[in-house]
């Protein structure tokens, strides 16, 4: 299908920008990469009557790393992110959970700032965001605020912007040393939404016993649980750790709900099966 | 009532090396540029939601989706679509592999398999099969079940360095 009518207008200067998204108000939709806004449209689930395309903004396709973290523009594509080797040395968890984003030709195109921005449940980048604890910029006419993740998914499909706001960047911090990540997830099929995915941090101390584990899940509840597990493993030796107590605490932490992909149990189940499985390979990376 | 006549946008962009121009409304997808104002009908429609991948084109020298643009935000850049990849007595190595390799049935998925294909062998000149599967990975075929396309896409990048060797 094709989108109903709308007005358009694609501003080239930040400023600009913010003006029309002040006086469009809540009739007016930012456009970023459109990998989830056009099927929206085509679809014809929503009928904006204003189109505000950020694409012709200046300087926004940044992604910008130090030692702190890893700091990704409103323009900044999935592949863009991935791809950045720096972006990966500071923070390997952004590429492992971007690999499993779509597939390569969308992640050419959806930005992930609107990912976060649309704050789908099943969307890994909400739970990298939330496992590092990370912040999002955003601009309105005449003021910016910084929201913590914490507070910045609201419910499914509902993120803290507010009409007549942009997303102007979103900041990942970086894990302390010696910590391991990974992304696991099962999907119906490779590039789908996961029926459950699961993003964990584990660090470990100098003799490779286990100080911190902390997991977030997608798929499994309306917005991304971050758990701390640590509790179940401090101070066992990661190579001989049993992260059963680990699944079964993580399990407890989720209410996932049915749909046609997965019924609650099951996604429940993959809960525990990839909790395990992702502190694991995630120790293993901190060793 | 009649409703307002809808407003038009001029939109410029390059297409397979060609300056066009077309004055459309704002919600014309970029597929449907293509297709119904530019004649291009090489480039397929089949889902209008992204997950078939009949419609990839090349955009600046990545693979996109032409269903999730609109045409007004394709102004100014540069587009490949299969028509521009080769011609029968010049055919692109995609072109060449997959008929080699019989990557086809119907060939309703194949514009936008060519096109995903021609821009990740530029990216990656020797790709294992399970790179090759990975790449092709967001287009769906219902008839050839994958495994030509899959030696297709492998051998495209091996016709593209026999060329240029
Ligand atoms: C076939 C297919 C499979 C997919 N699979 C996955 C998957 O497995 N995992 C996954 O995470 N995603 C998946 N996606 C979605 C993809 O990651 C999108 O790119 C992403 O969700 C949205 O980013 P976008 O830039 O395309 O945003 P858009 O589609 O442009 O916008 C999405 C929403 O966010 C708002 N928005 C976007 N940017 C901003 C901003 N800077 N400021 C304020 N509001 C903003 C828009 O107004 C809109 O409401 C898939 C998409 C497709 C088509
Ligand atoms: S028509 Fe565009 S992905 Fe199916
Ligand atoms: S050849 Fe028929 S859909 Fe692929």
């Amino acid at each position: 299908m094709k989108p109903s009518p709308f007005a358009y207008s694609a501003p080239e200067s930040l400023d600009e920008l913010l003006r029309v998204l002040a006086d469009v108000g809540s009739d007016g939709k930012v456009l970023a990469g459109g990998q989830s806004l056009l099927p929206i449209l085509n679809m014809r689930l929503a009928a904006p009557s204003h189109i505000v395309d950020i694409n012709r903004l200046p300087g926004l396709a940044f992604v910008q790393v130090d030692e702190s973290g890893v700091r990704v523009g409103a323009l900044a594509r999935h592949a863009d992110v991935e791809r950045d080797d720096e972006a990966h040395r500071v923070l390997p968890l952004l590429r492992q959970a971007l690999r499993l984003v779509a597939h390569p030709v969308i992640r050419n195109r959806g930005t992930t700032v609107g990912s976060l921005a649309h704050a789908d449940p099943a969307g890994e980048m909400t739970a990298v965001l939330a496992l590092t604890g990370g912040t999002v910029e955003l601009a309105r006419l005449g003021s910016t605020r910084t929201v913590g993740a914490a507070d910045f998914f609201l419910a499914p499909l509902e993120s803290a912007v507010q009409a007549g706001e942009l997303a102007v960047s979103a900041f990942f911090p970086a894990f302390p040393s010696r910590t391991g990540t990974a992304f696991v997830e099962v999907a119906r099929r490779h590039g789908d939404y996961a029926m459950c995915g699961v993003a964990a941090a584990v660090t470990l101390d100098a003799d490779g016993a286990v100080v911190a584990a902390r997991t977030a899940y997608v798929s499994v509840g309306p917005t991304p649980t971050v758990v701390d597990l640590t509790e179940t493993v401090t101070g066992r030796p990661a190579a001989t750790a049993d992260w059963g107590p680990a699944a079964e605490l993580a399990r407890a932490s989720v209410e996932p709900e049915s749909d046609i992909h997965a019924s609650a149990d099951y996604r429940s189940h993959l809960t525990g099966v990839l909790t395990e499985r992702a502190l694991r390979a995630a120790a293993g990376a901190a060793a | 009532m009649t409703a307002a006549p809808e407003e038009l946008y001029e939109v410029e962009l390059q297409v397979n090396g060609v300056q066009r121009t077309a004055s459309v409304p704002a919600r014309r997808l970029l597929s449907d540029f293509l297709r119904h104002d530019l004649g291009l009908t090489g480039t397929h429609v089949g889902c209008e939601h992204g997950v078939c991948g009949a419609c990839t084109v090349i955009v600046d020298g990545r693979p996109m989706r032409s269903c999730l643009m609109l045409a007004v935000s394709a102004r100014g850049h540069e587009i490949t679509t299969v028509e521009g990849l080769g011609t029968p007595g010049d055919m692109h190595p995609v072109q060449q592999a997959f008929r080699e390799c019989h990557g086809l049935q119907c060939g309703f998925c194949t514009p936008g398999f060519l096109t995903t294909v021609a821009a990740f062998i530029e990216e990656n000149p020797s790709p294992t099969e399970e790179d090759a599967r990975e790449a092709v990975s967001g287009n769906l075929c219902r008839c050839t079940g994958y495994q030509n396309i899959v030696k297709a896409t492998v051998r495209a990048a091996e016709i593209a360095r026999e060329r240029r060797a």
